[in-house]
């Protein structure tokens, strides 16, 4: 198959973002720290019998399958608002070639199942000189999927903005795109963000998938955890808390917060 | 197909109308919603359409903001051809980019404001001018803030829509849309969506526009008492023609027609 050529975040993020990354790793060691302290009277037998021996044994690698889910979730949100931000604009394009690029994009991606896309882009694109390692070639694939389903909500959106407004930019003598650019995309946001809230927590469970061609995430660390201790309950119970914590914690309140600030000048308070 | 060389490529000569529609047809499928209009409105005349709902008056200032495509015509304005452009020697359809080069002389104020919501009033009047017009910050804020004077608002500037009422929202509206410095404004029924209170504020800057600037006008109203105070010319449209014109003392005061007749005693009645 040639010379391939593998494509690796990890020197990219080291220098763009050093102090960032070493803020979030701090964190990530502060909690397995935390977790220590907890369980620091816990004596780990060579069996688990209880919760705590469980947690004492396996926190370290759920804390950072948690991380790498979180990461996934992070990178694959990037890719899918940028994706759906293109393809939605596309898709109410007067341009009948970009409409059906678009259209062709969002079929395909919502038409055809995540872990079937996600195993073409990690196993069939090499056949093509198209290398990924697992861990972007993971959130790249359920950026795109979920990307779709954002390019209908962007759509949906757009189309949604008061027709007023349309008629008001146009009467102003402006052109196409800045009609777009400055007044209808922008209230299309503050309209798109609820059905943003949804899909979000829809692609944070999407990541699941991603352990299957070995990123080291939550998923692929309960597997791992399941195998060793066969202690089911506790390892599966564990993750599906930690994943509805994600979501509960992080997301939704981040999509309100957001949904709030937006909306602040458009509501009567 | 119609015989386009009829249509002169421009106007010329010394009493060129600053808008002119010639023989302008307007269809919806079956429907006919204007038939054959002819209408000149000179330089810094204020033209009233009044008329019945459905009579194609509201279409009249929409075909010419280019909102609504002709089915036939042409119309003209400040002597250039609008929905038409000249291609060896005859009109053919406008470009879009043809259209937007003329058509920026056209301004227009709508029914329900339709403010830009995510914007302050100031942002709302700046907004065009930068990015259409290529104005300098400064320079378009400067314009901005006479304007926003000059329909009452100076202290509102900085306030979004949302905390305005409608007739300073319509004020806003009017504003904005004089930044752009056009010279044939638009106004469609810029009264109608407001409570009765309120309407006066915003007749008076409309004849305060009228008295002070030179601009050319086409409003479109059911305020009848208004349009007599303010016009130099009503146009009666019935059915999509124009039924009946002429100042708003004999238009109001002595109707020759029946339906002009017969629509100013139905709204008499009603007030």
């Amino acid at each position: 198959m040639g010379s391939k050529k593998s494509l690796s975040l990890k020197p990219l993020k080291r220098i763009a973002m050093g102090p960032i990354v070493s803020i979030y790793e701090g964190i990530q060691s502060a909690i397995k720290s935390l977790l220590a302290a907890l369980l620091s009277g816990v004596e780990v037998s060579g069996r688990v019998d209880n919760y705590l021996e469980f947690l004492a044994k396996f926190g370290d690698r759920l804390v950072d399958g948690a991380f790498i889910t979180l990461e996934q979730a992070l990178l694959a949100i990037i890719v899918a608002v940028i994706m759906a931000t293109i393809f939605g604009v596309g898709r109410v394009s007067t341009s009948l070639l970009i409409r059906s690029i678009s259209t062709t994009y969002i079929e395909f991606f919502r038409g055809t199942s995540l872990i079937v896309q996600l195993f073409w882009i990690f196993y069939v694109l090499p056949f093509f000189g198209v290398v990924l390692d697992p861990y972007p070639a993971g959130f790249i694939a359920v950026g795109l999927n979920l990307g779709a389903y954002g390019a209908e909500v962007v759509r949906g959106a757009i189309q949604a903005v008061p027709r007023g407004q349309y008629e008001a930019a146009y009467a102003l003598n402006m052109s196409a795109r800045l009609r777009m650019r400055r007044i209808i995309f922008p209230q299309a946001v503050v309209i798109m963000l609820p059905a943003w809230g949804n899909l979000l927590i829809e692609l944070l469970k999407g990541t699941a998938l991603v352990g299957l061609i070995s990123v080291t995430d939550l998923m692929f660390q309960s597997r791992q955890i399941y195998s060793l201790s066969y202690a089911a309950i506790e390892t599966f119970g564990t993750i599906l808390i930690i994943y509805y914590l994600i979501a509960r914690l992080l997301i939704t309140p981040s999509m309100r917060a957001l949904e709030t600030r937006l909306s602040r000048n458009l509501k009567r308070s | 197909m119609e015989d386009m060389s009829q249509y002169p490529l421009e106007l010329n000569g010394d009493d060129v109308p600053m808008v002119r529609f010639m023989n302008v047809s307007k269809r919806y499928g079956d429907l006919t919603v204007l038939d054959a209009l002819n209408l000149d409105i000179q330089q810094s005349e204020m033209v009233t359409v009044i008329g019945p709902s459905g009579s194609g008056k509201t279409t009249v200032l929409r075909m010419l903001m280019t909102l609504e495509k002709i089915n036939e015509g042409v119309i003209y304005v400040d002597g250039k051809p609008l929905t038409h452009m000249e291609k060896n020697g005859v009109l053919v359809p406008a470009s879009d980019s043809y259209i937007r080069s003329v058509k920026g002389d056209i301004g227009m104020c709508f029914q329900h404001f339709n403010l830009f919501p995510h914007m302050t009033a100031l942002q709302n009047c700046i907004e065009a001018p930068i990015h259409v017009l290529k104005m300098n910050k400064k320079e378009a804020i400067e314009r901005a803030e006479d304007m926003l004077e000059m329909v009452g608002l100076a202290d509102k500037k900085d306030q979004h829509p949302i905390r305005l009422s409608g007739g300073q929202q319509q004020r806003v509206a009017i504003a904005r849309a004089l930044c752009m410095r056009p010279k044939v404004m638009l106004l469609d029924e810029v009264t109608s969506a407001l409570d009765p209170e309120v309407i006066g504020e915003v007749t008076n800057v409309i004849k305060k526009l009228v008295a002070e600037h030179n601009l050319t006008m086409l409003m479109v109203t059911h305020q009848m008492g208004f349009a007599r105070d303010i016009s130099d010319r009503v146009c009666f449209f019935f059915d999509g023609k124009i039924e009946e014109q002429g100042t708003p003392t004999a238009l109001f005061d002595n109707p020759q027609r029946e339906r002009t007749q017969q629509f100013l005693s139905a709204v008499k009645s009603a007030d």
